[in-house]
């Protein structure tokens, strides 16, 4: 596989040098000069100086025959047009694309730039996790495909505690797909009975949430 | 007609006055709030100060109700997502965005936002006069 990564930051470098590990070809490109001295030290010819927004250097970086393009600046906006250039000019099969600012989650979206990564997003889903403020919480979302990944938590006497799943009337377009109890996680299975306390996982459609509080929080 | 602008440098700041000049209104963005002594004193317009990329500001600058945005910020990128913003999400009827870089300018004009490229102007009136005194055989060859 091919990969041109462009905005040779930290996130850049380490995408870059975890795709080399597995085999794939790698192009990186940065446009602030001091940073390009530092990549091309390690990467050599694999670092391309420029500004990656622009149509020739994504030419000359070989976009038009990647199979997929990493847009990983720092810059949201520059994010966007890196997506949408190398999709509707070079034909780029998959892009995927940073956002630095949760903010600016919405004009990726708008604008069909996707996947998306967020690290605030994710730091704040890890703590949701480590530190639950609520008993819901979305651990992934696979925008394009429709699909989030949620936790939640069985709150006592809700109508899921003490329940075997294959009884629980589930919202279709959902799946549970893992029981978390004493710190062990399990697969779920059709005779699998929750109880207060467990955390499971749940593959949905998105907009569920509200059936799925009513069955695992009573809310 | 009522007209949002964002960026207040040269062109933006301009186009704005000479829309109020014209007799419509016209609302300003600027990231920066000494932006605001390009337009003038009497300026009767609003400025509203902050990151155009930010909804809360294009809202508050009265996107949703206008009939034509001007993207003129001094950066290409930003240009673009805004103007494709104030399109596709708020259905503002007449977008016209600057872009520096005739590349794309074009490939997005292709998508459909009416593109400006003083780069491209500047190009063609350099080369145009250029070849004009070429032709005139007055160039000593």
């Amino acid at each position: 596989m091919y990969a041109v990564i462009v905005g040779g930051g930290k996130v850049g470098a380490n995408v870059g040098r975890a795709l080399l590990r597995m085999g794939h070809e790698v192009t990186i490109v940065e446009a602030r000069s001091a940073r390009f001295g530092t990549l091309e030290a390690e990467f050599e010819h694999m670092a391309r100086y420029g500004d990656g927004t622009e149509i020739f250097v994504l030419e000359a970086a070989g976009m038009a025959r990647a199979d997929v393009c990493i847009a990983v600046t720092g810059d949201d906006e520059d994010n966007i047009v890196i997506g949408q250039v190398a999709r509707d000019h070079f034909a780029v099969e998959n892009v995927v694309a940073r956002v630095n600012d949760p903010r600016n989650q919405q004009h990726f979206d708008l604008l069909g730039v996707a996947p998306t990564v967020c690290a605030t997003e994710s730091i704040l889903s890890l703590i949701e996790h480590e530190v639950p403020q609520h008993s819901l919480v979305h651990l992934f979302s696979l925008r394009r495909e429709n699909l989030d990944m949620i936790e939640i938590g069985v709150v006592a006497e809700s109508r899921a505690d003490g329940t075997r799943l294959a009884d629980l009337d589930l919202p279709r377009g959902t799946l549970v797909v893992s029981v978390l109890r004493a710190r062990i996680g399990r697969v779920a299975r059709p005779d699998t009975v929750l109880a207060a306390g467990d955390q499971v996982v749940v593959i949905a459609e998105p907009g569920h949430e509200p059936a799925l509080m009513e069955l695992f929080a009573g809310e | 007609m009522f007209v949002v602008v964002v960026g207040c440098g040269r062109v933006g700041a301009q186009v704005a006055r000479d829309l109020i000049e014209d007799g419509h209104d016209v609302n300003v963005i600027d990231h920066n709030p000494e932006a605001l002594q390009r337009l003038g004193g009497d300026f009767p317009g609003e400025f509203i100060q902050g990151p155009a990329l930010e909804v809360t500001v294009l809202e508050a600058a009265g996107i949703t109700r206008a009939d034509a945005f001007v993207a003129a910020t001094n950066g290409d990128n930003t240009n673009l997502v805004i103007a494709q913003v104030a399109r596709d999400r708020y259905q503002v009827e007449c977008v016209i965005v600057r872009v520096l870089d005739p590349a794309r300018a074009r490939l997005y004009a292709e998508k459909g936002l009416v593109t400006v490229c003083p780069t491209r102007t500047a190009i063609e009136r350099m080369s145009g006069a250029l070849r004009e005194f070429a032709a005139a055989g007055t160039d000593g060859r």
